[in-house]
């Protein structure tokens, strides 16, 4: 337990950094926010200079700083303008989407890339190792929005499987209570399993598409740590006491390649939520990375630096949760105290 | 005579590798009785290790069984699928490796691996299971094996990570057991330690052994038959006894003089080979000395790890004292013996005298001029880089890949002597050369395409092309053969005698540092316990650890016991 409580301890450096990144990022982005929020741009100089002194502008950077932070203690992350909303708000309105895509692309990601990885490397040189080998190269070099694209066009427009890939439920169909954002589960929770098809169908395409993305790295990041394992000596050894097979690749090869392959896997589920964005355009999801960018296209700060928070948190936070992984997996890192 | 427990007849084992199919083994035929153990000896690439994993069907895809047949409790080896191999390996018969540590998973508590096997071939409840683990520590004379089974590989020596992969081999009560140079790498106390709990644990068990070993001396003690082999064949097969005192074949005579411990002094080693230059008369002990050493010492901090849950805690200062206060003197044209096991400080001192690494305290005095000052990395760059030179273990490793031979002897020419035209550097590179042995046709190639031996001679010219007065040798001849090592110790003697290089010969083996040297300094944990000639140290030790130490060398049959007069 010591263990946790000093690596959590050891977040509060870095979620501080954090705070100071944001903020001076997005005081170096140019533009006036005042002139912005004067609503006009032929605004006179002393309107501008109102609106300056009531945003807290005119104040030195650092004083700025600290009614900034004093604010992200009340929670409160500023207005967007574009949505007349406190952006705390929108972000809470718009996060549960983004990561119910991003779980079920997860999901599917691992789903497919270990046993494709497993399989690869136990038979190098096989049918399964080319598929692999394909499937990871074109994951790689087909940008999201072209895969995307094309999976549109061919399971919506030509065949027809899928539904019109706009948002994510029927606009016509009511949306279940509230209660932890995504859909899947909430409609499961209302008993709503006609929902619950429909939010599935909805999201089963932008998942697959970013899916793809994901499961390049993670499909030849599991088949070389598994390659390297098997060829180990303590694989010949439980080859020569007739382990079964399934122990051997479970228990013993698996278990060891495990720390490679969760390192890529906190790499890409960070690079996922990042890269959220362009599969949210192509699918008119409703998602925090949309809403991001529609919000620096139209030079609204406080949503940006809001979302960057945000985002960095939960990097942070996913880090936190590799590192536990760590020390469950491997008992050399000496991290977890066994008897 | 009972009927034989494995009966190998005319098995021929090949390889396919990129160029064309390569014989691994040519007819071997033997028998091995219940209850006998069996050595098999032989240099690398002799065929010993895949006999043993033709035999479990272990090979890898490369290798292909071409003819004969293994006859086990009526069954052919060699035609059965890995299905039924399965069901026989780790039950029937079993196999200990080399290197314990690497051959256990690593991420598996030692226990759970023992009970992994005994749970495939022989299921029970979790209470038999235990209880049969715990059994099987206690008949390697493991202590308190409930805290044993519960740890991970990384937490027990060597010695007791083999001791727990020799449990795991006989926890199932196997007929067969094969052990693949189980003690290579250990140091001589713990393969003493090691070897007479295997001998006895496969005695009470009545289970027949196949011991395979490069050393002749170890196999002589502890097996009643042995096998010798040669680039895959058996050349010899006969009594332990007989053997060492009558051996028919050229091949067991040639092997068994190259072993050190086979003869009194160097001369005799390998004596086929060119003779020795007669040792020059030792008039020289009051000679200036090449390098003394007072006080050297070296401390490490131990190593925990320092997670962010004790970051406001004072920091450890726990240290290790890996060498402690070391006095030494080499006078010029001396070999000095430095013998020790692992752990004892043995490579941190030579490092030292090296001004590879910097001391903590203590004075180096290099013929009279004190260099401790001197940074390491500083040192690299003096002319007194020259007259001490240093020779690493493993010739492999020790020599860039990408270097052709002449490039790496001359590259510390280049370094040292960087005025010297390049006429000059070849004479030097090739005198070099021809002085270790080493053909000048050799120069052009490249590691990769050399032998064992003639990469320990590229070792030896890059550390004598600069004409040092002092060779550091830290273990040069541990990785190779034992017909190699004889070349390259009478190489290094020749070396010694013509040029007069004093030698700080830095060892495990206490055989080739009787032959090589004409002092020997004992060190245990970081400390110098005992010095004197070889002869003293051999025959009246002071120290008692220096008498664990000469107890636990494996001897030949026949030998006189050392230390014992």
């Amino acid at each position: 337990m010591g263990f946790l409580v000093g690596r959590l301890l050891g977040l509060v450096p870095t979620l501080a950094g954090v705070v100071v990144v944001t903020f001076v990022l997005t005081h170096l982005l140019p533009g006036d926010p005042a002139v912005f929020f004067a609503n006009s741009v032929t605004a006179d100089a002393a309107t501008i200079a109102a609106v300056r002194q009531k945003l807290g502008l005119d104040l030195p950077l650092w004083q700025q700083f600290f009614v900034y932070v004093g604010q992200l203690a009340h929670g409160d992350l500023g207005q967007s303008i574009s949505t007349g909303q406190p952006v705390a708000a929108d972000l809470l309105q718009r996060l549960p989407a983004s990561l119910e895509l991003t779980l079920v692309a997860f999901a599917i990601a691992i789903a497919v890339a270990l046993p494709l990885g497993i399989a690869a490397a136990l038979r190098p040189g096989s049918l399964l190792d080319h598929v692999c080998r394909v499937l990871s190269t074109a994951g790689v070099s087909l940008p999201t929005f072209v895969s995307g694209l094309l999976l549109i066009y061919l399971l919506y427009y030509l065949l027809g499987w899928a539904p019109e890939p706009i948002g994510r439920i029927d606009p016509f169909a009511i949306m279940p209570p509230r209660i932890t954002g995504l859909l899947l589960i909430d409609t499961l929770l209302a008993g709503d399993t006609e929902g619950f098809g429909m939010a599935a169908r909805q999201i089963v395409l932008p998942a697959v598409t970013m899916a793809l993305f994901a499961l390049a790295p993670l499909a030849r990041m599991t088949r070389a740590a598994m390659l390297g394992v098997l060829s180990s000596e303590f694989i010949r050894t439980a080859r020569a006491n007739g382990l079964r097979r399934r122990t051997i690749i479970v228990s013993y090869a698996l278990r060891n390649a495990l720390l490679p392959i969760v390192t890529t896997l906190g790499m890409i589920f960070s690079n996922m939520l990042g890269a959220n964005v362009l599969v949210e355009r192509v699918f008119a999801w409703p998602g925090v990375g949309s809403y991001a960018l529609d919000s620096l296209i139209s030079l609204d700060y406080a949503p940006v630096q809001g979302f960057m928070l945000v985002m960095a948190g939960i990097f942070v936070l996913v880090n936190f949760v590799i590192d536990l992984l760590y020390a469950v997996i491997d008992p050399r890192t000496g991290l977890l105290t066994h008897a | 005579m009972t009927a034989p427990l494995l009966s190998v007849r005319d098995l021929s084992v090949e390889f396919r590798t990129r160029s064309g199919i390569v014989p691994a083994l040519k007819h071997v035929s033997f028998d091995l009785a219940p209850g006998e153990m069996l050595g098999i000896v032989g240099e690398s690439g002799s065929g010993k290790s895949v006999t043993a994993f033709t035999l479990l069907g272990l090979l890898d895809r490369a290798g292909r069984v071409s003819s004969g047949q293994a006859m086990f409790g009526g069954q052919d080896l060699l035609r059965l699928g890995q299905g039924a191999l399965n069901e026989l390996r780790g039950a029937a018969m079993s196999i200990v490796f080399q290197n314990p540590r690497t051959a256990l998973n690593p991420i598996r508590p030692v226990g759970v691996q023992i009970a992994d096997v005994i749970a495939r071939h022989d299921a029970g409840s979790t209470a038999t299971l235990r209880a049969r683990v715990l059994d099987a520590l206690r008949q390697m004379r493991i202590a308190e094996p409930e805290r044993r089974a519960s740890a991970y590989p990384y937490e027990l020596s060597g010695g007791m990570c083999q001791r727990i992969g020799i449990a795991m081999a006989l926890a199932c009560a196997p007929r067969l057991l094969i052990a693949d140079e189980p003690t290579t790498g250990l140091d001589v106390t713990t393969q003493a330690a090691v070897m007479d709990v295997f001998r006895d644990a496969v005695r009470r068990g009545g289970v027949g052994t196949i011991f395979i070993t490069h050393d002749l001396a170890l196999a002589s003690e502890y097996c009643d038959r042995i096998l010798v082999m040669q680039s895959g064949e058996v050349v010899e097969d006969a009594p332990v006894a007989e053997i060492f005192t009558r051996p028919r074949h050229p091949y067991t005579r040639r092997l068994l003089r190259s072993t050190p411990s086979s003869v009194d002094v160097i001369d005799d080693l390998s004596p086929d080979e060119e003779p020795l230059p007669p040792a020059p008369p030792r008039g020289d002990r009051l000679a200036a000395p090449v390098l003394e050493v007072r006080g050297l010492s070296k401390s490490y901090a131990f190593a925990r790890p320092r997670g962010l849950s004790n970051f406001w805690k004072p920091r450890d200062t726990a240290m290790l004292r890996a060498v402690d206060g070391v006095d030494l003197v080499i006078r010029p044209g001396e070999a000095v013996g430095l013998v020790g096991e692992s752990g004892c400080g043995k490579s941190t001192l030579s490092r030292m005298i090296n001004r590879l690494i910097a001391a903590d305290a203590g004075e180096v005095l290099l013929q009279g001029t004190p260099i401790q000052r001197i940074s390491p990395g500083r040192f690299a760059s003096l002319p007194q880089r020259r007259l001490i030179q240093m020779v690493f273990q493993d010739p492999t490793e020790s020599l860039n890949p990408r270097f052709s031979v002449f490039e790496a002897i001359a590259d510390p020419v280049g370094q040292l002597l960087p005025h010297e035209g390049r006429a000059a550097l070849r004479a030097r590179v090739e005198r070099a050369a021809t002085r270790v042995g080493l053909p000048l046709a050799l120069l052009p190639r490249y590691p990769h395409q050399l032998s064992g031996g003639q990469k320990a001679r590229v070792g030896i010219a890059r550390a004598m092309v600069v004409e040092p007065r002092l060779l550091v040798l830290d273990e040069p001849t541990s990785a190779l053969d034992v017909s190699v090592q004889a070349v390259v110790l009478r190489l290094l003697t020749r070396l010694r005698r013509e040029e007069g290089v004093a030698q700080l010969f830095v060892s495990h083996d206490l055989n080739v540092v009787r032959l090589l040297c004409d002092r020997i300094i004992v060190m245990y944990k970081g400390k110098i316990v005992e010095s004197g000639t070889a002869e003293q140290v051999f025959n009246r030790p002071a120290h008692d650890y220096t008498r664990s130490l000469l107890a636990a060398i494996p001897r030949l049959r026949g030998q006189r016991a050392l230390g014992a007069t």
